[in-house]
């Protein structure tokens, strides 16, 4: 292709450009010029309120932060209350409160771990050989043997391939939740749910949907909701992950959750299911393995299971089971688990032998079925309360039958009856939450532990002593 | 004699602090920064190869299966990572002790027969210097009056109290536990709790929430941040002991208020640490309360590693620079360390210590500190002060503090880079590489030393350290052993990278060669 030669193209150029009408030309000069004029003429910006030095100064002398903490009078009745039922000694069977030996129903030692003597032997010797702390977290030298064995020996117990210990109850399932579940996935929690729970569904930062307590019709109500978004945007909902937050049995509640409708529910919608067995642990089941063995489940339906053993195994900690790779996820990312010190050894070793001691005999767990069964009969006696929990729940909560509209009235009710009761020989406690950050705050009540060590006379006396309790306080 | 005393364990009280606040942070040698970086880029590399030919893995157990329609529980890149950059020389960590935390440990050896992705414990074991145990003290022992202590517990208490405080959890041990720490730290009254971590993320909440400002030290302890986060409050992060920075952020913070309402904030917290375990830095603690008296905020101090382990009597570092603590408003501080035991306790005002015993999550919802722990804290803490009749508490505060100068000055005189103050007994000095990493823990390990290496993401990438813990446990022998491993160590793997001169400060190395030719038992 032959090309014109470049002084032709200037040359049209010019000529096309005198034939323009003058009009034409004023416009495109007008437009040139407005270009020009954008170009350089700065944005809009609102004027800028600059403080001078005078005025912050002014501000930062105005100033007056609230106080630290509210004031909180010196006879305040909790710290009144803790201080005249200061205990002295072991909180065993029974317990020394006000120079009195009373029949310990508050502690939650289910299968009397407490002061029993090969247990006792195991921390001395450990003692001796490890000292008292150990000085570290897992990560650097905190790791002692018998950490391992007590992981190697609750998997094997629960048949699962791998567990893992905190050194604090409360610490542990608040610190799994978030492990796995992050900024934008969803958790399903029940709405009675303990407060642990509560802090590690918090710490997540996931998105929370509650469901009515142990309802699952309003789960699955919640399921198909969100079946539906994700029809909606399939993109989001390849990448959320979804998990279902349960309690074995519930600490506020005293009743059991419904799994095997739940583990139907985790395959029809895809969702993995978290348990917290803190108070089925050693408890349900006939060798005390929780609420998988209760049902009859396989232990592997549940992704994760948590639980603390402060309960049945009367240790300090918590642990966590299930299969390999979930568990060991922990190990780098559950925060309580990396980042604090290890479990003081003796009481590691402490749990280890309590665990045998279940493990070697479950008869333990048959007679705190049998006890609880009895304290439940017992206590259904008494009027103007009821009794909320299972027949053969170790935790039972006794609740006014007709609150008043005041709950501060009826706490006061209640803390009078568990007064009167310390008074004649039964210790136990009204149950305590923080009313303000309580999710779902249950009703006010005194709540009961039941002991497996506890024989016929002994449990009688309980229900005697809180029968004329709640006699002596109704009759005011 | 007292002058003397002063001036050797850097008591900054007289005349002015900064004479003798010595703190240092070498940078990294541009040429070294970007090879470590290719350095973890070629490890990813290899890892994203390993990953293509995952399939042909016999043992596949520990890798996450596919399950149809579930969304994948682990996040891909952190299980991508642990997979095939911290699973190589995961050895390094979490190694198995069988004996106490004491001058020497037994760790046991692990060996792997699938390329470290299963650990076993074999029968060897190594006895090594403990240079990684925060047993800053040494009262991490087996016998003595502590254990003694610990034991009687056992069959006067029992081995844990499973009740919250308020639910008869309380028991008389506790309330001279309480007692003794409040009048150990110079405060009006203090609270217990069984877990370090759970002191700080279970009670930060009841002290701010919403329309509150927290002002939080960028290298705070990860319980600090979970606690932060938990409490509902605005959270700024400040540059790491830079008082410039918080300044500058109180100021703006006072003047704008809060973001969008600009309504004044209710009030602010400013979180920091005494001592940063990662980086042996030293709170700057007198600007901090000029900035709070300034500017009307409150200070929560975290002596987690400073306490017992800093200062003339061993009260942390308030005693350090002789601060009346009733000037810090929470002081937080834990168990684990100096006293050889487990917990976690906050000191400060009653009405502050009432609140917490009301109000804190850990009094209604979780167990009390178990009774042989707290008697081992009691003991501890009397041995500290003297109590017991015996000069051993100041004793092993003395020597600590000379182990700790020792240390870092023969470090430094080696020429490894060596971070922080000059006092803190957290001693770490920079090796960069992930691979130098885990070639001196093994080989240290082997040589009869153990010690703790940290990498990213507990550090910068470019940062990977290796860490000593200092310990009054540790003899002049030990520490002389010490420094020829790590002198061998650095001179075969090429650790020492400090191209700086040795820094002077006031009590400079006469003092400390006169201790060391004379006093040093």
């Amino acid at each position: 292709m032959e090309t014109l030669p470049a002084t032709w193209d200037m040359y049209d150029l010019f000529q096309s450009f005198l034939r323009t009408p003058t009009y034409h030309l004023i416009v495109e000069v007008c437009l040139v010029l407005l270009i020009i004029k954008l170009i350089f003429s700065k944005s809009y910006k609102p004027e800028k309120t600059v403080l001078s030095e005078k005025e912050k100064d002014e501000l930062i002398a105005e100033w007056t932060p609230e106080p630290l903490v509210p004031d909180i009078p010196e006879d305040h009745p909790i710290i009144k209350l803790m201080e005249k039922n200061i205990v002295t000694g072991p909180p065993g069977k029974y317990i020394n409160i006000r120079n009195k030996s009373c029949i310990n129903m508050a502690t939650m030692n289910f299968l009397g771990m407490i002061s029993n003597k090969t247990i006792e032997e195991e921390a001395v010797r450990c003692i001796k050989k490890y000292g008292v702390g150990s000085c570290g977290p897992r990560g650097f030298y905190g790791t002692m043997d018998v950490h391992l064995e007590l992981e190697s020996h609750l998997a094997k117990f629960m048949n699962c391939e791998e567990a893992i210990i905190y050194s604090y109850g409360f610490a542990t399932i608040s610190s799994a939740i978030p492990a796995y579940s992050k900024r934008g996935d969803i958790i399903y929690c029940d709405e009675g749910v303990s407060f642990a729970i509560q802090k590690g569904l918090a710490a997540s930062r996931s998105e929370i949907r509650f469901f009515k307590h142990n309802d699952t019709e309003d789960l699955e109500r919640l399921l198909i909701e969100q079946q539906q978004k994700d029809k909606k945007n399939p993109k989001k909902a390849k990448v959320t992950r979804r998990f279902i937050v349960i309690e074995g049995l519930y600490l506020n509640y005293g009743d059991i959750c419904p799994l095997p409708k739940i583990v139907e529910l985790k395959w029809k919608y895809k969702v993995r299911i978290f348990m917290e067995e803190s108070f089925s642990f050693g408890v349900l089941g006939s060798s005390g393995k929780g609420v998988t063995e209760y049902y009859g489940i396989d232990i592997d339906e549940i992704d994760l299971i948590a639980a603390s053993l402060e309960n049945a195994i009367s240790s300090i900690g918590g642990f966590c089971v299930g299969k390999k790779y979930v568990i060991d996820h922990q190990r780098l990312s559950g925060l309580g688990y990396c980042f604090s010190a290890s479990q003081p050894p003796l009481l590691a070793a402490a749990a280890t032998q309590a665990l045998g001691i279940l493990e070697k005999d479950p008869g333990l767990v048959t007679q705190l079925k049998e006890n609880c069964l009895r304290v439940h009969e017992g206590l259904n006696k008494i009027e103007g309360v009821q009794i909320v929990g299972l027949p053969f729940s170790p935790v039972k909560h006794i609740r006014l039958v007709e609150p008043s509209d005041d709950r501060d009235l009826d706490i006061q009710t209640l803390e009078l009856v568990a007064d009167r009761s310390i008074e004649n020989g039964v210790a136990c406690t009204v149950a305590r939450y923080l009313e303000k950050e309580e999710k779902f705050l249950p009703p006010p009540s005194i709540r009961i532990a039941v002991n497996c060590q506890l024989n016929s006379t002994e449990i009688d006396r309980v229900v005697t002593v809180l029968n004329d309790s709640f006699n002596q306080v109704f009759s005011l | 004699m007292a002058e003397t005393e002063n001036r050797t364990f850097g008591v900054v009280s007289t005349g002015n602090w900064k004479d003798s606040f010595y703190e240092s942070f070498e940078e990294t040698p541009l040429l070294t920064a970007i090879l470590t970086v290719m350095c973890y880029g070629i490890l990813v590399l290899v890892g994203h190869i390993r990953e293509y030919f995952r399939f042909l893995e016999k043992n596949r157990g520990h890798t996450e299966p596919k399950i149809k329609g579930f969304v994948p529980l682990l996040q891909s890149w952190e299980s991508f990572y642990t997979r095939n950059v911290y699973r190589r020389i995961r050895d390094c960590w979490n190694r198995p002790v069988g004996s106490s935390a004491g001058a020497y440990i037994d760790v046991i050896e692990c060996h792997s027969d699938d390329y470290n992705w299963s650990l076993e414990l074999t029968s060897k074991q190594y006895h090594v210097m403990n240079f990684g145990s925060y047993n800053y003290l040494g009262f991490s022992e087996r016998d003595g009056p502590c254990a003694k202590a610990a034991i009687q517990s056992l069959s006067d208490n029992s081995i844990a109290v499973s009740n919250s405080r308020q639910e008869l959890g309380y028991t008389h041990i506790h309330r001279e536990l309480e007692t003794k720490i409040a009048d150990f730290l110079g405060v009006e009254d203090a609270v217990t709790f069984p877990m370090g971590f759970a002191t700080n993320s279970m009670n930060m909440p009841c002290l701010v929430g919403k329309g509150c400002l927290l002002l939080s030290d960028e290298l705070n302890h990860a319980s600090l941040v979970l606690g932060s986060r938990l409490t509902g409050a605005t959270i700024r992060v400040f540059k790491h002991n830079n008082m410039t920075d918080l300044e500058k952020k109180l100021k703006s913070a006072i003047t704008e208020g809060q973001p969008r309402t600009h309504r004044p904030w209710k009030k602010i917290l400013i979180v920091v640490e005494g001592v940063y375990s990662m980086e042996g830095s030293v709170v700057r603690l007198p600007e901090i309360l000029e900035l709070k008296k300034k500017y009307k905020a409150y200070v929560y101090l975290d002596e987690a590693h400073s306490i017992g382990a800093l200062g003339p009597h061993g009260r942390g570092v308030t005693d350090y620079f002789g601060i009346n603590p009733k000037e810090i408003d929470i002081m937080m501080g834990t168990f684990t360390k100096s006293f050889g035991a487990a917990g976690g306790y906050l000191g400060g005002s009653k009405e502050l210590i009432r609140h917490f015993r009301v109000n804190s999550h850990s009094s209604i919802y979780a167990a009390t500190v178990p009774p042989p722990v707290a008697r081992q804290i009691i003991s501890v803490i009397d041995i500290i002060m003297g109590k017991d009749g015996t000069e051993e508490g100041m004793k092993r505060i003395h020597q600590l503090a000379w182990n700790t100068q020792y240390m870092r000055r023969k470090l430094q005189e080696m020429g490894f880079i060596v971070y922080g103050n000059k006092d803190s007994p957290v001693v770490p000095f920079i090796v960069f590489y992930p691979t130098k990493l885990a070639a001196i823990s093994r080989k240290a390990l082997e040589m009869g030393l153990g010690v703790v290496v940290v990498g990213f993401p507990a550090t910068p990438v470019i940062e990977g350290r290796v860490r000593l813990c200092m310990s009054a446990s540790h003899t002049r022998e030990m520490l002389d052993r010490t420094l020829g491993i790590l002198n061998q160590l650095g001179d075969e793997l090429n650790l020492k990278y400090s191209r700086k001169s040795l820094p002077v400060f006031k009590e400079d190395n006469s003092l400390l060669n006169l201790k060391m030719t004379s006093g040093q038992p």
